[in-house]
């Protein structure tokens, strides 16, 4: 990339770090620190502006660049990775969205404590929001920092520390000054430019083949090398059995996990009633759904106009795909309108990377302030000290993540987000589904499954050729690889849901019924609700 | 995809938040479907206050009106939730096991493999719609009714309790 192209990425990475710098500044000054105003920015949002957040909140730049980049390379098998992502919305529609805004406050342990023993449920369900949290958050630095580095052409590890500090001070600073308000419009702002950078390169995509979806198709599979099996499923996910079932994990991690993130369930409650939680995700599968169709054509078109081999050549993981597009769709390398798209392409993905890492950053200190803090301290601090402890835990967390995502620098991470997505369906998705659905759930079951799901999924992952044992795995020299599947979905899921039912049956403490009927009127009725 | 919303899913519902708790339910018969059937209300008798707070859940649990409104809520979602976790479940393992039928042409450069994944998208959005549909015209008048007993209820439990 030339210098043109680094110095507008970078200014219009500025003018998107100052415009939130300014939300956030703007957003602080006028507003006191209660809880409320913290965790959920004041439950005010209309459904379209919580909409638009929650699509920022969910489109990562794994999924804006990642995805269409494996689309350029693998043809349908990204296509075939990308409908889990979506899918799983319908899970969050019908059975969660809805009730958890009625039952809930600020945390998934809320919809769970109503009507369970509070501490040992508490401390479990901020345990794995945590651990969920975490993994999420250091999959974006470590992916923040190659990307950065690659956009903007530097090959060196200083410019990937320094992306990796600087996008964990400034999610620092959103969080714990502007809490959930500024992460919100960040998030919306987010969603705009992203969405409007996905329409414009489709558009110029579908203009280029004067619109015929069909001739796209065609080309990219001439030009793909592969001929018409570009456009059927298997060339990434069609290996031996191992790496087919290793596939059918991952998609079910995807479309149960969605459920049980932390940082999503947190966007229901920044919304006034169920009702208008409702018309978010509706909004919200709109726009995803709007955006991963795009990044389909974005991925052909890739294919078709840059060519796999150029893909590969740029980064092996097809991450400069879509920028390489734009550079084309511009008009060349050395042309005006190549550098623009280029230079705005970037910027939407550091966008996109700093409104990710604030939402998640939000949701994991509101795990710790909320269930952690309040469940092991003693019973002195006020309220307004929890907001206090809330900003601290967002440094902590900030901290946390930027360590480990200079540790984890020059490893292979790309397993770490469907980690998080397998351990939020093993360990969160159950807890939540029991309580709000099934009669007889007990303190114990709940504490049951989400450790039953959790322990699991990581001790699964250890024992994986991610960590240990293959050529890619993060410690090439070790051997404790005894589970051959990367993504441990298919195995801990179930028996997240398993250790809950066993949990409750064995339990000894009959079932709360006040609790249940109480659980389920709220959250149908929402009555009560806050 | 604000369509899934309704005809009527206009301005004063995007600025004004609060339309939402004041007049659900309310004015949400866009014409394209009939009002859900009145539900007998929850509670007639004001006798009761003295309750405890508990008890008014169960109580409201137990009424007529909540059993339907509970029931028209799992009568759309189960069976949705299965037909839509069988159909992606499906056409995961059919597209990771038998890659060769998915190859099949069905027009053109679209083969069958194009035409799931697209149903896919088709099918979400579908069910999204016909939920937010389902809710709107057969459950919210009723959980909004039920929301506001229920409230009193609990209110009236509490102060009688004191």
């Amino acid at each position: 990339m030339t210098g043109n192209h680094q110095t507008l990425a970078l200014l219009l990475f500025s003018v998107f770090v100052a415009i939130t710098l300014g939300i956030t500044t703007w957003v602080s000054r006028h507003r006191h620190g209660s809880a409320e105003e913290f965790y959920a920015g004041g439950r005010l949002f209309s459904p379209m502006e919580n909409g638009f957040a929650i699509a920022g909140d969910y489109m990562s730049a794994a999924s804006f660049l990642g995805i269409s980049g494996l689309i350029a390379l693998f043809g349908y098998d990204g296509l075939l990775y990308s409908v889990g992502f979506l899918v799983a919305w319908l899970v969050v529609l019908f059975l969660v969205a809805e009730l958890v805004r009625n039952c809930g406050r600020f945390t998934l342990a809320d919809v769970v404590v109503s009507r369970m023993g509070e501490r040992p449920v508490r401390i479990a369900a901020g345990t794995s929001s945590v651990t969920v949290s975490v993994l999420y958050l250091v999959a974006q630095m470590v992916g923040a920092g190659s990307l950065v580095a690659l956009l903007l052409g530097g090959t060196g590890g200083a410019v990937r520390t320094w992306t990796v500090v600087g996008v964990g001070a400034l999610m620092v600073v959103y969080v714990s000054f502007g809490g959930m308000r500024a992460t919100t419009w960040i998030q919306i702002v987010k969603a705009v430019l992203l969405m409007g950078g996905a329409v414009a390169l489709t558009v110029l995509v579908l203009l280029r083949f004067q619109g015929d979806f069909d001739q796209l198709l065609r080309t990219a599979a001439q030009r793909s090398g592969h001929g018409t099996s570009f456009l059927a499923p298997g060339l990434r996910y069609g290996g031996d059995w191992t790496a087919r079932l290793d596939f059918i994990s991952l998609g079910l991690a995807l479309v149960l996990g969605t459920a049980g993130l932390p940082h999503i369930l947190s966007r229901f409650y920044t919304v006034p009633t169920a009702r208008a939680a409702r018309r978010s995700v509706v909004w919200a599968i709109g726009l995803i759904g709007g955006f991963y169709l795009m990044t389909i054509v974005l991925g052909f078109g890739a294919a078709a106009i840059v060519g796999p081999d150029a893909v590969r050549g740029s980064n092996a993981a097809g991450n400069t795909a879509v920028p390489l597009l734009a550079l084309d769709l511009g008009g060349g390398a050395a042309s005006t309108g190549g550098t623009v798209l280029f230079a705005v392409v970037a910027a939407i993905a550091f966008a996109t990377i700093l409104a990710v890492v604030a939402g998640i950053t939000l949701a994991s200190s509101a795990s710790v302030a909320h269930d952690l803090y309040a469940s092991l301290r003693r019973r002195r601090a006020k309220p307004r000290s929890e907001v206090a402890v809330a900003r601290t835990a967002a440094v902590g967390t900030g901290v946390v993540a930027i360590a480990l995502g200079l540790l984890a620098r020059d490893l292979n991470v790309a397993f770490l987000v469907g980690l998080a997505f397998a351990v939020a369906a093993s360990a969160n998705l159950p807890v939540l589904l029991y309580s709000l659905f099934w009669r007889n759930f007990t303190t114990r079951g709940a504490v049951w499954s989400v450790y039953g799901g959790l322990l699991p999924a990581l001790v699964l992952v250890v024992l994986s050729p991610v960590v240990t044992g293959s050529p890619d795995s993060l410690f090439p020299g070790a051997d404790l690889q005894y589970f051959p599947l990367e993504n441990p979905g298919l195995v801990s899921i179930p028996l997240g849901f398993l250790a809950g039912w066993l949990g409750t049956v064995t339990s000894a403490e009959p079932p709360d019924e006040a609790g249940h009927a109480e659980t389920e009127v709220r959250a149908l009725t929402g009555a009560g609700a806050v | 995809m604000e369509k899934h919303d309704g005809p009527d899913s206009g301005k004063v519902r995007i600025e004004d938040p609060w339309y939402d708790a004041l007049a659900s339910g309310w004015g949400e018969l866009d014409g394209t479907g009939a009002p859900a059937p009145a539900v007998p209300p929850a509670h007639g008798r004001r006798e009761d206050r003295g309750a405890r707070a508990a008890d008014v859940y169960l109580e409201v649990q137990r009424s007529a009106a909540f059993q339907e409104v509970r029931s028209r809520y799992r009568r759309f979602v189960i069976p949705g939730t299965a037909v839509f976790l069988l159909w992606y479940v499906g056409y995961v393992v059919t597209a990771t096991a038998a890659p060769s039928f998915m190859a099949r042409p069905v027009a053109g450069a679209v083969n069958v493999a194009m035409v799931a994944g697209l149903g896919q998208f088709l099918t979400t959005f579908l069910l999204t719609w016909a939920y937010a549909r389902h809710a709107r015209l057969r459950r919210d008048r009723a959980a909004l009714d039920l929301r506001w007993d229920t409230q009193e209820l609990t209110r009236g439990a509490a102060g009688g309790g004191r």
